[in-house]
């Protein structure tokens, strides 16, 4: 196990200090999001704005159109849910410069329960023109998309998990949004994940290949946009896909993934994910067993559509 | 600039106004009446701006948070030179640069688009901090609708405004008494707005809102006023300067007829 995501998250933000252009906005929870982290360097730029997430957002759109460049965090289904109006009217339609980072999201997110595991992020955030919607999966890809995101000019909706995950990317990983990342190549089928999903999907292929299945595996960290190039070729390729993530198979990964498909390369699908439920208190471990978010499930849809495939 | 003067911009907004909405037959005429004092001050008097040079750095900001005001604000925009005025009869029309509600995106002239209510202020505090943050002397202005005040995010502003310090922003409340289902009393009742900002740290002025050097002076005090914002309530009369509009709540949106145009622009003192 790694540094979490969140803790990148702080740290990174600490080493972009120096760019006066940076304010960090945190709506009074910068010490489950480590964005609190950026105040021990910074505290004139760390603007804490209360439990008001709709005014924290509103804060960030008038800094970002004097210059400025802030990235306001939360958890995913405040950040998107509670102020959406304010992302969507301002944000969004403006077309401005503001970072949104929603941790915490999906059932990973464990004790708290249902109300604080954002299942419909991606979703939303994927609806609303001009919204770039980034997912990470570890640690160093975190780092790169804090980065990527901040250098990019317009909006993006930043998601990170709570519990930590392997460290499965090298130091020198590249990032780009709009990018995909090819981790494992096989005939049989495709795996394309994102956030903690892609973990399961390097396990599933092993376990896979253990019964002579091969297939690719894909790690998609920009659900919007998204690599439709890559897409195409691996579906013409393998002939069947299963999209993995931790999020409602209603409006994110896997729709954004059939969308690309089936106007280019229509192929068999299957979609692991939260299949349209809330989520619920419990050990994370055992939240994801119980949603169906590991290998084992991967593997599942793999050879429900494997057999048809080739 | 002059009272004097200052009343026949205000006169031009307002005739603009109700131009505007006759001519496409749609639009929100009372909010935008009752603020045309207020806007012919900002733009011609208080505001550090230059029409030629509309994203000039350090200019000063204004949010218009009651979206569905944008006419005046437009004609104002207009007689200030950001744009022709021939393009205020292309108002909500296809592809125009004046939008139902305010567009940053393809309005010169524009610092925020506005439209979805209750938003503005959060904004305008936003732009504030930004000033102090680039150790810049820019002021930042957002007038508030009265009904707009229904809205918990305007709280949410009103309490970050005095917990950062940000003697740069001047919230600006039309208390025109409506909203679109009635007063704004039977509606909800905000009860004292004054006693509401001051409770919250502001600094609070109370004044008619259609008086332009009463305008004029308020916002010399709010400048006057360190480490506290100003809000100033301005007690203003909705459909302000056309008879038949003044204090009626179906006026909110709705458009004149030809009679009931003509009638305006003579009130108004016209003869365009």
């Amino acid at each position: 196990m790694g540094t979490t995501m969140r803790e990148v998250f702080g740290k990174t933000l600490q080493s972009m200090k120096d760019d006066p252009r940076l304010v960090v906005l945190d709506a009074d929870l910068g010490s489950a999001t480590k964005a609190l982290m950026f105040k021990s360097v910074c505290p004139e730029r760390y603007i804490d704005v209360g439990i008001s997430e709709q005014d924290m957002v509103g804060m960030a759109a008038g800094l970002s159109t004097c210059g400025m460049i802030p990235v306001a965090s939360s958890f995913s289904v405040f950040i998107t849910g509670r102020a959406f109006d304010q992302v969507r009217n301002t944000v969004a339609y403006g077309n401005l410069n503001v970072k949104l980072v929603g941790t915490h999201c999906g059932v990973s997110v464990g004790y708290d329960g249902g109300s604080h595991e954002a299942v419909e992020d991606l979703a939303i955030m994927r609806a609303l023109p001009n919204m770039t919607v980034l997912c990470s999966s570890d640690a160093r890809e975190t780092e790169v998309m804090v980065r990527a995101a901040y250098d990019y000019k317009g909006p993006v909706y930043m998601r990170i998990s709570r519990i930590g995950v392997p460290d499965y990317h090298k130091p020198d990983y590249v990032f780009k949004i709009g990018k995909g990342e090819i981790l494992r190549e096989g005939k049989a089928a495709a795996i394309v994940a994102t956030g903690i999903m892609v973990t399961e999907a390097i396990e599933a292929a092993q376990l896979l290949a253990m019964e002579g299945i091969e297939v690719t595996v894909i790690n998609m960290p920009s659900i919007k946009p998204i690599d439709k190039e890559l897409l195409v070729r691996v579906a013409k390729e393998t002939g069947g896909i299963v999209t993995a993530e931790e999020h409602n198979v209603v409006g994110g990964l896997g729709s954004a993934v059939a969308e690309v498909l089936a106007q280019n390369t229509p192929v068999l699908m299957r979609f692991v994910g939260i299949q349209d439920k809330f989520g619920c208190s419990g050990k994370p471990e055992t939240l994801l067993e119980e949603y169906h978010l590991k290998a084992q499930d991967i593997v599942r849809a793999v050879k429900e559509i494997a057999k048809t495939a080739k | 600039m002059n009272t004097i003067e200052l009343e026949k911009i205000a006169k031009k907004i307002r005739m603009d106004t109700i131009k505007m909405i006759y001519k496409v037959k749609s639009g929100h005429p009372g909010g935008a009446l009752s603020i045309a004092d207020i806007l012919a001050i900002l733009y011609f008097d208080e505001m550090h701006v230059d029409a030629k040079n509309p994203q000039m750095p350090d200019r000063d900001r204004f949010v218009l948070s009651k979206g569905h005001a944008a006419t005046s604000l437009y004609a104002a925009l207009a007689a200030k030179g950001y744009f022709a005025r021939e393009e205020l009869w292309t108002l909500r029309q296809y592809q125009s640069i004046l939008q139902g509600h305010p567009d940053m995106k393809v309005t010169p002239g524009l610092d925020m688009s506005s439209g979805s209510l209750g938003q503005g202020l959060s904004i305008a505090n936003g732009m504030a901090l930004a000033a102090k943050l680039q150790k810049k002397e820019f002021r930042v202005y957002a007038i508030l609708g009265d009904g707009e005040l229904d809205e918990g995010q305007i709280w949410e502003a009103a309490m970050t405004a005095p917990q950062f310090r940000l003697d740069n922003i001047v919230a600006i409340i039309d208390q025109n008494g409506f909203q679109i289902n009635g007063t704004t009393d039977d509606v909800m009742k905000v009860a004292s707005i004054e006693d509401k900002f001051q409770a919250f740290g502001w600094n609070v002025l109370s004044i008619d809102g259609n008086d332009i050097s009463a305008i004029k002076d308020a916002f010399q005090k709010a400048k006057n006023c360190k480490d506290r914002p100003t809000a100033i309530i301005a007690k203003t009369l909705k459909g302000k300067g056309v008879s038949y509009m003044e204090d009626r709540c179906e006026w909110h949106s709705g458009v004149p007829t030809e009679e009931q145009y003509q009638l305006a622009m003579q009130e108004l003192g016209g003869n365009e």
